[in-house]
């Protein structure tokens, strides 16, 4: 379990994180989501104890992670940039790091194939790929066998079948009680990955909740149908909170009503209905509307758009 | 995925920090990386071969030198003259222990797993001296022999039995050691491997020289107690110094500066974000 109290971080003048506070729970995957600059990998080696919080505090399993006896074992975190002497193998690197806190070269030999490095690990990491260096990040964290597993953007540069087997491998450590907790850019890994979510924009906490909830407050869900007798259709379903758009003929674009009740409804009024869609926002974009405003680096529309059309 | 939570086997030790463990793994990225190799060959035949030199042109002119000169003609540290280049390579080697973990990013791995931080420099300071101490004695032994072998040949060598001469080969290594410490602790204070280097030859290769051109009432208060004026004398070389320590005290002097910067250097490293 990880507790962040009123945690504060100013570098000079700019505030990276703002009186955040969130509990990430043991025996799920908790995403960790906002924009660039957001304040993600700030948080994230404040966990670590690598930057000291200019106010409020972090336990790590209920304890000060930065007086621990027993470090390797409590948490396991890999950071976003890669933390790696370029000129030392993949073994020799996991096997420094696991002798400061006991653990042997059975488990370093261990976390080498389940991250499957087995073919690599003699060679000197300065040659690694993107993907590889991912790889080597995450059996760091797993040397310990840790409670707390934390990983800042574990599938940036992986491929399709490294992305799948990062979603199975931490499904799998929730599974088994430990803490899990995940940054990512890519909002649709994030769903299928995580159950609950922090999100965050500009040092401050926007969510702590999960991510079935998440998007269904998000709104905009509706539903699409298609009807020879639209007009008819549209005032069958009006009434309190119904919202009724049309762009085309033909096409009703409902909100507020479920496909069951406007499919019943249909039936009941004896209207023909040929297509019936219901469409879930989506985590993306219960994201982009929750952190609107909270953007630091917007992209902006290019001026010339409107004129080489 | 069973391996993750495979149960230890019996008799395994319990996941713990210790300073023994940090040692261990100091030991491990120490041998791992080429360039540690590479810098220890090239300290030991500067070492060896600027010895080897210095002793057989010595010995070549010393029919030619004045009287005063051969007043001051010591045969050891003339065997022993390869120190000054040896601690270059050693400076560097100290700066980069450290800086390089900066550089790389591999300190965030390495204070990750080792939160309480103070361990790891004890854990590299260790084992870097052991290294360094045992490879300079190895290399100062091996000058000296070299060395006067090359100038008995003109009934100039001396013993290892003679006064001075064991303190003087040890010294070398013994001086060798704390300025390749005092690398390390430029490496912590600086985390960059340019400002370390650059810092360590000012002091121990521009600032020598430059303090002669203050006026001699302030040098001769100065330069012995300058980190290369202090430690040189432990092996002999007392030149450009002219009112030197006695070696024991001189290395007193450069250890005393040693401890200062190895306290600054844990206190920036405990005390600042990595």
């Amino acid at each position: 379990m990880i507790e962040v109290e009123n945690l504060t971080k100013r570098y000079g003048e700019k505030v990276a994180v703002d009186g955040l506070s969130f509990t990430v729970q043991s025996g799920a995957v908790t995403g960790f989501l906002g924009p660039n600059g957001a304040g993600k990998s700030t948080t994230m080696r404040m966990i670590a104890g690598l930057d000291q919080p200019t106010a409020g505090q972090i336990r790590v399993n209920g304890r000060d992670y930065r007086r621990a006896d027993d470090p390797m074992a409590e948490l396991g975190i890999m950071l976003e940039a890669r933390a790696v002497h370029t000129g030392r193998s993949a073994r020799n690197h996991l096997l420094a790091l696991a002798q400061t806190n006991g653990i042997g070269r059975r488990r370093v030999d261990e976390v080498i194939d389940l991250v499957g490095l087995g073919d690599v690990a003699g060679k000197r990491v300065g040659g690694f790929s993107l993907g590889m260096g991912q790889r080597l990040g995450i059996a760091a964290a797993l040397l310990g066998e840790p409670r707390v597993v934390v990983l800042d953007e574990p599938v940036n540069g992986l491929d399709p079948e490294g992305v799948l087997w990062v979603r199975n491998l931490l499904k799998d450590l929730a599974a088994r009680g430990h803490t899990i907790f995940v940054s990512s850019h890519l909002m649709s890994e994030m769903a299928l990955t995580a159950t609950r979510l922090v999100v965050i924009g500009r040092g401050r906490l926007l969510a702590d909740t999960t991510v079935a909830e998440f998007t269904a407050h998000a709104g905009d869900s509706s539903v699409t149908v298609r009807t020879p007798q639209a007009a008819e259709l549209r005032a069958a379903l009006l009434g309190p909170g119904v919202t009724v758009a049309s762009d085309t003929p033909d096409v009703l674009v409902v909100e507020g009503l479920t496909a069951e009740q406007i499919g019943t409804a249909a039936w009941q009024a004896h209207l023909p209905v040929f297509e019936l869609t219901a469409r879930e926002a989506s985590l993306e974009e219960a994201f982009l509307q929750l952190t609107e405003g909270s953007v630091d680096y917007h992209a902006h529309k290019p001026a010339m758009a409107g004129a080489a059309q | 995925m069973s391996v993750l939570t495979s149960p230890p086997a019996a008799g395994v030790p319990r996941v713990k920090v210790t300073q023994v463990r940090v040692l261990r793994s100091e030991w491990t990225k120490f041998r791992s990386v080429r360039s540690t190799r590479w810098t220890l060959l090239i300290a030991l035949v500067l070492m060896i071969g600027i010895g080897a030199l210095f002793a057989a042109v010595n010995a070549s002119q010393y029919q030619g030198f004045s009287a005063a000169d051969r007043a001051s003609f010591n045969p050891v540290t003339v065997s022993l003259s390869g120190t000054t280049f040896a601690v270059i390579a050693f400076g560097v080697l100290g700066v980069l222990t450290m800086s390089g973990e900066y550089g790389t990013g591999m300190i965030r791995s390495s204070l990750t797993v080792v939160p309480r931080r103070l361990p790891v420099l004890w854990g590299k300071l260790g084992v870097f001296a052991a290294v360094v101490f045992t490879t300079s004695l190895t290399a100062s032994l091996t000058a000296f022999w070299l060395g006067q072998a090359l100038l008995s040949s003109h009934h100039l060598g001396v013993s290892i039995t003679s006064p001075g001469a064991l303190r003087s080969v040890a010294g070398a290594a013994l001086y060798i050691t704390v300025c390749g410490l005092l690398g390390v602790t430029l490496g912590t204070l600086f985390r960059n491997t340019a400002a370390g280097i650059a810092t360590f030859a000012g002091v121990f290769f521009v600032l020598p020289p430059l303090t002669s051109l203050l006026p001699s009432s302030i040098t001769n208060h100065l330069t012995q107690y300058l980190p290369e004026g202090a430690g040189s004398v432990i092996w002999g070389q007392t030149e450009g110094v002219s009112r030197a320590l006695s070696p024991w005290t001189g290395f007193a002097v450069l250890c005393l500066y040693a401890v200062i910067l190895i306290a600054a250097a844990a206190w920036r490293l405990g005390h600042s974000d990595a």
